[in-house]
């Protein structure tokens, strides 16, 4: 098999995987821990295609991965920051308790 | 494909897997950082070395310990004891399933078409910071302004409500 | 003969490889340098236990171990014997996994980060160009361990000591890479072998270490500051604070996983001390031109030792600091310090060379440490000491 297609589909594996953790579990954080895992695997992709396309000394796809690793950290952040309030407000972190809009 | 590939792939790959699965969430927590790792020996393997450090240093250095600061925070600490699924966990499972599927469908039947330099890109650190400063530095400072607003955001975000509260 | 005394270890290397087949000899080269890793450390940290032992004690107007060998030079082995001979205690409700790999993650993160060091000519384990990133990055990792040792524990003494010791780990860190990143911009590479040989060079004698620059020894006290509090050592020892959480996060740990700890804890003093050899003491080049013939491991290696001396020395003198004075130091002191110190190893670079940029750099610096160790300390008010009574 070419190396290429297996990297993209650990990448595809990881991202339905974090897809899955995203949409099926209650708890807010455990949201945001299936975000990071599909961030990871959209920059698994990406190093997968620059390692093996042509001009890999233009450093494109390097350079996409590590923007994308600097503004996922920002979003971890505020996401936490997010979720550190909303516990504050709701005593809860459960997302099906949170299914209305009046505070 | 060799078999460090696989050993890789796989300890990721159940590192995912246990961070969706596991009950508690601080394990989750955990296992996500097993992921993390994993996902940096792979960079380490496609002859990433810089994002492969970066990945550490940012992921696991950092926004893993965030993540179990928030869990700690919020006391998510115990196992919960009613259901860690939510109502419609089925729904999500479908689709997650159905995306995995149409994205496994396009890379196996683009499969000849698929790029495969052999070559090892000769690319140095030297390289690496002279993109960064030449081709690439509005992404740079645009980066660089965006953490320093979400570095702001996350201080305000989480402080404001101890401040009403008084 | 001097170049075969100091490049003695490379030469036994290759000698003890040569007798295997040839497609043998690579991985037995790397298993032979990992061998000699983990004995070297390991000894070099038995040896530190007996200096901090006696040291510490002699600070303290005492004596310190004397019983078990000469002056106590064999007590690092009965403590080794102590330690894996007591009963592994593991509390009921703790976690039992996590409880487990938690010693095990320090001390591999501890000792993949030794890798990257150059301990002398031709003798670094990896060399890699991104050598420095790499060893920051597995300090990062040492994060995680402590928390979970605190976590797993389920004691509250335990998790306070281990959420303390991540909040300073993690404010540390920023100090510990931007002063690096003044170091890694005037060599122009992230690799420890370039450093170092852009640091061995000598006029009149002397030699072009960081340290004697004004940006180099401002670098270097910052990254001192924050190595000790990285590694959690005194003044900065508030996690393990012996005299008020027990041992901080491991108090529940016991017998071969607290040795795992103990050791963790003192070869990562030796590997950062060994980084902040490289970095600014010039790593295993010699300090004067015509001690070149003494091999360079030697020189790596008593730099190491007597970095550890200086740990050991500070620990007998400073008190501890608060939780919040010790945080405050690191954003609003430090900080700010080392981000004027990249601007001045800058303003270095760009200016000539001569004496002019000697005095501005070291006048910039010297305002710029008076003016802020003045705001600090201006707010504390030293009057007359007053008392109030429980009543």
């Amino acid at each position: 098999m070419n190396p290429l297609a297996g990297y993209l589909l650990v990448a595809a594996l990881l991202f339905a995987i974090g897809l899955a953790g995203a949409l099926t579990r209650r708890n807010a954080i455990l949201v945001l821990i299936g975000i990071e895992l599909m961030l990871n695997a959209a920059n698994l992709n990406l190093i997968a295609f620059w390692r093996y396309g042509p001009h890999p000394e233009a450093l494109t796809g390097m350079m996409f991965a590590i923007f994308s690793i600097a503004v996922a950290a920002a979003e971890a952040a505020v996401g936490l920051g997010l979720v550190i309030s909303i516990y504050r407000h709701a005593k809860t972190t459960d997302l099906d308790a949170m299914n209305r809009m009046k505070g | 494909m060799s078999f460090a590939f696989y050993v890789i792939a796989a300890l990721a790959v159940a590192g995912g897997l246990a961070a969706i699965l596991l009950k508690n969430t601080v394990h989750c927590a955990l296992a996500l950082t097993v992921a993390f790792a994993g996902l940096a020996m792979m960079f380490l393997e496609l002859d990433a070395q810089f994002a492969g450090f970066a990945q550490i240093l940012v992921y696991v250095g950092a926004v893993a310990i965030l993540i179990v600061f928030a869990i700690l925070l919020t006391r998510n600490a115990e196992t919960p004891k009613d259901g860690v699924y939510s109502k419609n966990w089925f729904v999500g499972l479908v689709i997650a399933a159905a995306v995995f599927a149409v994205l496994g469908w396009a890379v196996l039947h683009s499969m000849r078409v698929l790029p495969h330099e052999t070559a090892v890109p000769a690319v140095t650190v030297l390289d690496i910071g002279n993109a960064l400063m030449g081709r690439y530095v509005l992404p740079l400072e645009i980066v660089a302004l965006l953490l320093t607003a979400a570095l702001i955001g996350a201080v305000i975000v989480a402080m404001h409500e101890k401040e009403r509260a008084k | 003969m001097i170049e075969n005394a100091d490049q003695i270890f490379v030469l036994l290397k290759h000698w003890a490889v040569g007798f295997l087949p040839a497609g043998w000899q690579g991985i037995a080269g790397v298993i032979l340098s990992v061998v000699a890793i983990l004995v070297v450390f390991p000894s070099l940290f038995a040896v530190a236990v007996w200096m901090e032992r006696k040291g510490l004690a002699r600070m303290q107007n005492r004596i310190g171990p004397n019983r078990v060998g000469p002056i106590g030079l064999l007590q690092p082995i009965a403590d080794a014997v102590k330690s894996l001979t007591k009963e592994d205690i593991v509390p009921l409700r703790a976690d039992a996994v996590v409880h487990f790999m938690a010693p095990v993650a320090l001390v591999v993160v501890v000792f993949m980060g030794i890798a990257v060091l150059p301990m002398g000519r031709n003798m670094t384990f990896v060399s890699m160009d991104a050598g420095l990133l790499f060893f920051f990055a597995m300090g990062a990792s040492t994060e995680l361990s402590v928390f979970m040792a605190g976590w797993s524990s389920r004691n509250k003494y335990s998790l306070l000591g281990a959420m303390r010791g991540v909040a300073q780990m993690i404010s540390y860190e920023v100090p510990l890479l931007m002063s690096s990143v003044a170091v890694v911009m005037i060599t122009g590479s992230l690799s420890l072998d370039k450093i170092v040989e852009a640091q061995n060079q000598y006029t009149w004698g002397l030699p072009h270490w960081y340290i004697f620059t004004p940006w180099g020894l401002a670098a270097f006290l910052m990254y001192a500051t924050a190595a000790t509090a990285e590694t959690n050592r005194s003044p900065f020892d508030l996690p393990e604070g012996e005299s008020e959480l027990v041992a901080g996060y491991f108090t529940e740990y016991s017998g071969f996983k607290w040795a795992l700890f103990f050791l963790g804890e003192y070869v990562g003093m030796l590997s950062i001390s060994g980084l902040g050899t490289t970095l600014f003491l010039g790593g295993w080049s010699s300090p004067f031109a015509f001690l070149g013939w003494v091999p360079s491991w030697f020189w790596f290696f008593s730099k190491v030792m007597m970095s550890i001396a200086v740990f050991i020395w500070i620990r007998g003198t400073l008190p501890r600091l608060r939780q919040d004075q010790l945080m405050n130091f690191a954003w609003k002191f430090v900080i700010p310090f080392t981000l004027l110190d990249l601007a001045v190893a800058a303003l270095w670079r760009f200016m000539s060379d001569g004496w002019a940029r000697w005095v501005v750099c070291s006048a910039i610096l010297l305002l710029a440490y008076a003016l802020m160790g003045g705001v600090s300390m201006s707010r504390k008010h030293l009057g007359l000491r007053t008392y109030r009574y429980a009543e």
